[in-house]
């Protein structure tokens, strides 16, 4: 299956040899983080995490992808999706790699990260985490995998395939609530302590996962001769749509609780989030001009989406997917994290701000993330460009 | 017969489920919200005398000698102020009351306690935050009631520092070698390298292992402004205090329960 790989257009390789040059650029950042270490980063004593915990957050939900295309296809018998589970799963795969990937340069020991299996703790949510993230890449490669095999040969799949299909169903809500979890089982973490936040992850995920896989559906048919039909993708925007109003609404209700209630501890982090807080004569809202951008690009993106004629009109569809997954990032890969740390614990405000290696380290992980999906798409797409012309 | 804390365990054990499981071990550690006195026979404590406390002169002088007993790296004298404050390392120092004891300030409250600064340390909870989220049991609490840390199984993922409600733990974002003096290093306490966390120990390398007291550096230079002691044993210093002044803790409504008491 490989074979593909390393045949292609001047646009293939061109797009594999950007994705090779922001990789290396970030292998050689991240050698100097490993020779200095996290103090070439903008994390503090009371931002303990900072950017690279959050894109793990975020892209657990990315993994999302998978499980939205795969449930109607296999739960519903709805066939339209049946050309693209296997591009959702790649998306996921694309995404799940990326997870222990971001954790594995957070860590200030790298080279002890076997004492993370030599000692398991259960009741460490990270042991969990661990276990459920590992769990999801090798569901989603064997099933992708066995898939685009038989797809290749033009056989029925193996029927032991079936129900590891619907394990991966469950199997998805788990990264997402587990890695809620890390966040809101904290007593000491007020922002975080919020019985909706996996319900949080999830609405996003459902959201963010999704609008990527209508993306790439966009580009391919533009650039390539797959295309994943419009029906197809109308049926994305829709679950987009969906995802989208209930991940606003689930965010107004965090709202209403912090704010009404009135409690200061709730307070001081949303206060911080939107408008800054005073520390030392200086007011910090670093993060308000970010979270002010994501709320806007929320809104709009809901009410494009809301409006039939637009969602349905592809030109609209793209950009607008495009605006979600912004927003969606802006909260979950740069808001959530660092809100919950700020103020610290003794009510301190250190300001988080992230440094250009750490941003380097961040890209050259993206850029991982992206060639392992751009290989896995070319895979995919060499057996359909042969069908269909 | 099975234990409450024995049945409950076997319970959430056989409905499995992360939450359900997590959810019944919790339930069976509500007891360790209230203070034993009577459980087993030993278990250390602290008592922070903040009247004597807020009339020592030189608070540094305290937090200085813990912090060459136990070379830990001072980074203020970095050129970059930011730097001073993120990567700083910390195992006691001073906090303004405000927030030392979130709440329980207000502007018209006795002046001396408005403007006082309290001593703040790892408070060795009888539910530690830091050890239940720590993935590699490199932090762990002791039948004492110590919270240890070993900082050469730690892989640096900085949750317990997240988990922590009092901000105690400091995480080695530099080689701590950088902010050692040469002169002043203890030899006996072991070195670690970057990318681990670390905090107070209550001296624990200074206990023979006899289940008898000994004076942390702190309580030593404190000139009494700090006690240490068997808080099992009704004779003890820290009992006689307790049971004699008013205390309060540090965020007490969290169910952490710390052994670090203040006078007032």
């Amino acid at each position: 299956m490989f074979e593909h790989v390393f045949r292609g257009g001047y646009r293939y390789w061109l797009l594999v040899g950007s994705l090779l040059a922001l990789i290396t650029a970030g292998v050689i950042a991240y050698l100097v983080q490993y020779n200095q270490g996290l103090m070439i980063t903008g994390m503090s004593r009371s931002v303990a995490w900072g950017l690279y915990i959050a894109q793990f957050t975020f892209l657990v939900g990315v993994a999302a992808s998978a499980v939205m295309v795969v449930l109607p296809h296999y739960l519903h018998d709805y066939h339209e999706f049946g050309k693209i589970t296997i591009l959702g799963e790649f998306l996921a795969i694309g995404a799940v790699t990326m997870c222990p990937l971001f954790i594995l340069v957070d860590l200030g020991q790298p080279r002890r990260i076997m004492n993370v299996f030599l000692h398991p703790t259960p009741n460490s949510l990270m042991f969990w985490d661990t276990v459920v993230v590992f769990g999801y890449l090798i569901i989603n490669i064997v099933i992708s995998r066995v898939m685009y095999e038989s797809e290749r040969k033009s056989v029925a799949p193996p029927k032991w395939i079936k129900p590891l299909i619907y394990l991966s169903i469950p199997w998805a809500v788990s990264i997402h609530t587990v890695t809620a979890f890390l966040y809101c089982g904290l007593a000491g973490r007020p922002f975080w302590l919020t019985a909706i936040l996996a319900p949080r992850f999830l609405a996003s995920a459902f959201s963010a996962g999704p609008a990527m896989l209508i993306i790439l559906c966009l580009i391919m048919r533009a650039y390539t001769r797959f295309d994943a039909g419009e029906k197809a993708i109308g049926k994305l925007a829709e679950i987009v749509t969906y995802a989208m109003v209930i991940n606003v609404f689930f965010v107004l209700l965090e709202l209403f609780t912090g704010l009404y209630s009135d409690m200061p501890h709730h307070m001081h982090h949303f206060e911080y989030m939107y408008f800054g807080l005073h520390e030392g004569g200086e007011v910090h809202a670093n993060l308000a001009p970010w979270m002010w951008t994501s709320a806007v690009l929320s809104v709009v993106a809901v009410v494009v989406l809301l409006i039939p004629k637009a969602r349905r009109d592809l030109r609209i569809l793209g950009p607008t997917a495009g605006v979600v997954v912004l927003a969606l990032w802006i909260e979950k890969g740069l808001g959530l994290v660092v809100t919950g740390q700020t103020p610290d614990e003794l009510g301190h405000v250190v300001v988080y701000s992230p440094q250009p290696l750490e941003i380097l380290i961040t890209l050259g992980v993206y850029g991982i993330g992206f060639l392992i999906i751009t290989v896995l798409y070319k895979i995919a797409l060499s057996i359909r460009e042969v069908e269909t012309g | 017969m099975t234990s409450r804390r024995e049945f409950l365990k076997a319970a959430s054990l056989t409905l499995g489920g992360v939450g359900v499981g997590l959810a019944g071990l919790r339930l069976a550690r509500a007891e360790e919200h209230e203070i034993e006195v009577a459980a087993s026979t030993l278990r250390w404590a602290m008592v922070v005398d903040l009247p004597r406390w807020i009339d020592l002169q030189d608070h540094e002088q305290v937090f200085q000698v813990c912090h060459r007993a136990h070379n830990v790296p001072d980074f203020s004298g970095l050129a970059d102020p930011e730097e001073r404050i993120r990567h700083a390392i910390k195992w006691i120092w001073d906090e303004p009351f405000a927030n030392a004891f979130p709440g329980q300030h207000h502007e018209v409250m006795t002046e001396r306690y408005r403007e006082a600064a309290a001593p703040v340390l790892c408070n060795h909870c009888e539910s530690p935050s830091c050890v239940r989220v720590c993935p590699t049991q490199a932090t762990w609490k002791r039948d004492d009631g110590i919270v240890m840390m070993d900082m050469h199984r730690c892989i640096g993922c900085r949750y317990c520092i997240i988990a922590c409600p009092y901000g105690s733990r400091s995480f080695n974002f530099r080689d701590p070698v950088q902010g050692l003096d040469p002169g002043s290093i203890t030899p006996s306490y072991p070195r670690r390298m970057r990318g681990v966390v670390e905090k107070c120990t209550f001296c624990s390398e200074l206990s023979d292992g006899s289940g008898g007291a000994w004076e942390p550096e702190c309580v030593r230079a404190s000139q009494g402004a700090l006690s240490f002691g068997n808080l099992r044993d009704p004779r003890s210093e820290v009992r006689r205090l307790l049971s004699e002044r008013f205390s309060i803790r540090r965020k007490p409504d969290l169910g952490t329960n710390p052994y670090v008491f203040y006078l007032i």
